[in-house]
């Protein structure tokens, strides 16, 4: 029996007096795509956000490849991690952000190989070989020594995704990778999520895009104030929704 | 497909003409006037009682030029000292541990709080504090032959630069937008290793202006110096006219050496900036 890559329980989030997540729990199994639909500040982004560690959870239980993420049970009390502990374990899962977020004093191929040389502490000639066959894989091998802010939108989004992927991540998190894209630009960056979907990659997809999400997904997972409201198959949950505010949902985003 | 409609008649045709040149009349009458005024103020200084033979005599003199290249090692000795109190300092100030911050924000306090010469004065007299400094069974000196016009110089500017060089780091590192710290954690970067590598190489864009002024400022300041003893241009400057009592002619010596040393700074600062401003420019390829 499989087990999932990622276990959610009874999690928590609040900001101040909001609650972004409300006892939410979930389980992505190896190798599965799921987009994460709903309106803004239903909590999806933040679910993405905790199980990379950029937000720390109130309450519940992350984890991923069996490894509970952030504390650490002792004495029957939960210790927060030290930074380093944290950044082992955010090595299992690739970012990208809906701004991109590349680094701009650097060349798309600097953007891709940091993480590997500095952070892993791998050998240059090799990391190098491995961000230009994933600058290939993405469609810029003509743009490796080219700076961010000379590529497009979507280009830079392409390598934001490269740049993930030279980490080698268990998990792939999508934060809305197309929202801040020219409706031009959409296109290639998802193609490149695609075809990473197709290579059998565990992905975690916020998106509005829901032609995306009927093509590609393998689950969808409608979230409103801070919980699931409804989850299943693309074409049940988009095609035939059993709840009223999934319906209402798609009838506004239509 | 239906032709492109008639455009309307009695909007005439303006192609060919060119627009015309405004002669401007008064900028010419007010450069013409500040040229007079400053005419004026060459023939006053021409004719007042400056002997300029000694201007010209002592701006070479071997005691002028040493005086010069120690304002610059002092002023660039201190300013390393500055800046890497700065950066130290600025990270502590943004941490999230509170005994850091308070003790960044408390240094800062300490050090704007008070006017450079009194720091100056005390790093200098610090033998009437400590008449011997050192560790306890190791070592121990004198402090009247530790604490140096050199040494007391260096500490007293480069930590009252630190005070303020911090503030312009920290509001440099705030410039970074929060994504690039995001963005550096999803790699598995920690907090210093995002702040080296990714966060300080941006920030510096933005504080090259501001450390290039304080720098400036740094250069000037070293005239403080002189008070307590570090023979650096005034000070050497002053020492000649105690001498000789050509006072206004030693003076306007070493303000013709700031000045052009502040000249050359300008442009070294301006190279600076384009080495950091790498990747910011949409440049044609």
């Amino acid at each position: 029996m499989t087990k999932p890559l990622v276990a959610i329980r009874s999690v928590s989030k609040s900001f101040g007096e909001f609650q972004a997540l409300k006892t939410v729990s979930l389980d992505v199994w190896p190798g599965e795509v799921m987009c994460l639909i709903g309106a803004s500040g239903s909590g999806k982004t933040t679910l993405l956000r905790c199980i990379n560690q950029l937000a720390a959870i109130d309450a519940g239980g992350i984890w991923l490849d069996g490894e509970l993420l952030g504390v650490r049970e002792q004495g029957g009390r939960l210790h927060r991690l030290n930074e380093r502990a944290i950044g082992r374990q955010r090595l299992k899962t690739g970012m990208v952000f809906q701004r991109f977020n590349l680094f701009p004093h650097k060349t798309a191929l600097e953007n891709i190989t940091e993480g590997p040389l500095q952070v892993q502490g791998r050998k240059s000639d090799e990391v190098r070989a491995e961000a230009l066959e994933l600058l290939r894989r993405v469609g810029l091998s003509a743009k490796a020594d080219w700076y961010p802010a000379q590529l497009s939108g979507g280009q830079q989004q392409r390598v934001a995704i490269a740049r993930a992927l030279a980490m080698k991540p268990m998990l792939m998190l999508f934060d809305e990778p197309t929202s801040a894209l020219d409706p031009e630009l959409v296109g290639e960056v998802l193609a490149v999520m695609k075809e990473l979907a197709r290579s059998g990659m565990t992905m975690m997809v916020v998106t509005h895009e829901l032609g995306f999400a009927r093509e590609v997904a393998d689950r969808v997972v409608y979230m409103d104030q801070g919980a699931i409201v409804e989850q299943g198959r693309a074409s049940d949950v988009l095609g035939a929704p059993r709840e009223e505010r999934t319906k209402a949902f798609l009838s506004a985003v239509i | 497909m239906k032709p492109a409609p008639a455009l309307a008649e009695g909007f005439p045709d303006l192609s060919g003409m060119r627009i015309a040149r405004e002669p401007h009349w008064f900028r010419w009458l007010s450069a013409a006037l500040i040229v007079l005024v400053l005419a004026a103020i060459v023939r006053a200084f021409a004719g007042g009682q400056i002997e300029w033979s000694y201007v010209s005599r002592f701006l070479t003199a071997k005691v002028i030029l040493e005086g010069i290249v120690n304002t610059m090692v002092m002023a660039v000795l201190a300013m390393a000292l500055g800046i890497v109190l700065g950066i130290v300092v600025a990270i502590m100030r943004l941490s999230p541990n509170p005994v850091l911050k308070t003790v960044a924000a408390g240094y800062t306090w300490l050090f704007r709080g008070t006017p450079l010469i009194l720091q100056l004065l005390l790093w200098f007299n610090l033998a009437l504090v400590f008449p011997t400094i050192g560790i306890p069974g190791l070592w121990s000196a004198r402090a009247v032959d530790v604490m140096t016009p050199f040494l007391a110089a260096f500490l007293g500017l480069g930590i009252n630069q630190g005070a303020y060089t911090s503030e312009v780091m920290r509001a440099g590192m705030l410039s970074v937008d929060i994504g690039q710290y995001e963005a550096a954690q999803a790699i598995g970067m920690g907090r210093l290793r995002a702040l080296r590598r990714i966060v300080l190489p941006q920030a510096m864009r933005v504080v090259i202006p501001p450390l290039g002024n304080e720098f400036i400022g740094m250069v000037k300041a070293t005239s403080l110096a002189s008070v307590i003893q570090y023979p650096e241009l005034l000070h050497n400057a002053e020492n000649i006219y105690y001498a000789n009592s050509r006072v206004i002619e030693l003076l306007i010596v070493a303000g013709l050496w700031y000045l052009l040393v502040v000249s050359i700074l300008t442009p070294l600062q301006m190279l600076l900036e384009r080495r950091f401003a790498r990747g910011t420019l949409r440049l044609a390829r």
